[in-house]
């Protein structure tokens, strides 16, 4: 073994540097980008169609004393994730966090779901997950400091009728979170997965009440309550912890 | 870009191999990547370092023919041309 520094040792934030949340502009996404501008970072609030809701994302962390500014691009498109990632850089200084938070749902039964509707949700959940992280990482290992958080669900390592494509997506996200994190964690790089179970945002207002009482913890959980995980897992304190899922569920996985 | 030297390249290839915990005294021309403990990952940053200082984008097909110290040189300084 070498004695040289191979840079995994170094896991101080790198000064100047920043964090980006796709899919800010509420819900969970919100949240979380609130929870790591409150942790000091500036914060890239992504957003794809709601400038009103990335505009309050960016107004409720300024107003408490940080900094963010919302940044418009439909991550799906896969010449975005690389345009975004060089827009943060130029306005915000060097990536150190990723939170892969933007997502969309497109429920159907399997055997009924149209292609559009398969590849519309694997794009959007997957696809820009890759390529965010594929450029991502790439700014990280440079800097020997890097963390990546991708938001993937319950729904995936379990079933649930109707969600087959929001199933796949998540299911494989969590796979690519793995493979990812074991190519880069002796660059001090650390990928994970926070995996949300019924949390009350504007995407699952939907979904029966009956749903919450199939968790243990009988209520479905908060947007503070996801962000408050993904923000340990950006933070310095989290320096050892890589390619694992940490299910904020209320038990739900259990 | 002016041309840089086969020197610079030299150099700017050690060092960061060296950054990857290749041992310095282990390094020459004739050392194999793979003996001095260089993956693909070190080779993956390997590619952007070179992009950044030299501006030669090396494709991943060019970089699985490297084997040797001198051959990542070689194909550095023929593409700087």
């Amino acid at each position: 073994m070498s004695s040289e520094p191979t840079g995994a040792e170094a896991q101080r934030r790198p000064e100047g540097s920043c964090a980006l949340v796709t899919g800010a502009s509420r819900g969970i996404g919100a949240a979380i980008a609130i929870a790591l501008a409150a942790d000091g970072w500036p914060v890239a609030v992504n957003y794809n169609s709601s400038a009103e809701g990335a505009a309050a994302t960016v107004a409720a962390i300024e107003a408490a004393g940080g900094r963010a500014l919302a940044i418009q691009g439909d991550v799906a498109d896969p010449a975005v994730p690389a345009q975004l990632i060089e827009a943060v850089h130029n306005q915000l200084g060097p990536l150190a966090v990723l939170v892969n938070n933007a997502g969309v749902r497109a429920d159907g039964l399997a055997l009924s779901l149209s292609d559009e509707d398969w590849q519309r949700v694997l794009d959007a959940n997957l696809g820009s997950t890759y390529r965010l992280t594929r450029g991502a990482l790439r700014e990280m290992i440079r800097a020997r400091f890097g963390r990546v958080v991708n938001i993937a669900s319950v729904i995936g390592p379990r079933a649930n009728a109707g969600q087959a494509n929001y199933a796949a997506s998540k299911a494989a996200v969590i796979a690519f979170t793995k493979t990812a994190a074991v190519e880069v964690a002796r660059r001090g790089v650390t990928v994970n997965a926070v995996a949300p179970g019924l949390i009350a945002t504007d995407m699952t207002q939907e979904i029966p009440s009956t749903l919450s009482e199939r968790v243990p913890a009988q209520r479905p959980g908060r947007p503070e309550e996801v962000a408050a995980a993904v923000a340990f897992l950006a933070s310095e304190r989290a320096s050892y912890i890589t390619a694992t899922t940490l299910y904020v569920d209320g038990g739900l996985s259990a | 870009m002016a041309e840089p030297s086969n020197e610079q390249i030299e150099q700017v290839i050690t060092y960061a191999l060296v950054t990857f915990g290749a041992e310095a005294s282990a390094i020459s021309r004739d050392a194999e990547l793979e003996a001095l403990d260089i993956d693909s990952l070190d080779l993956a940053e390997l590619s952007q370092i070179i992009e950044e200082q030299f501006g030669v984008e090396l494709t991943s097909n060019d970089v699985a023919e490297i084997k040797t110290v001198g051959d990542a040189i070689d194909l550095v300084a023929a593409r700087a041309k």
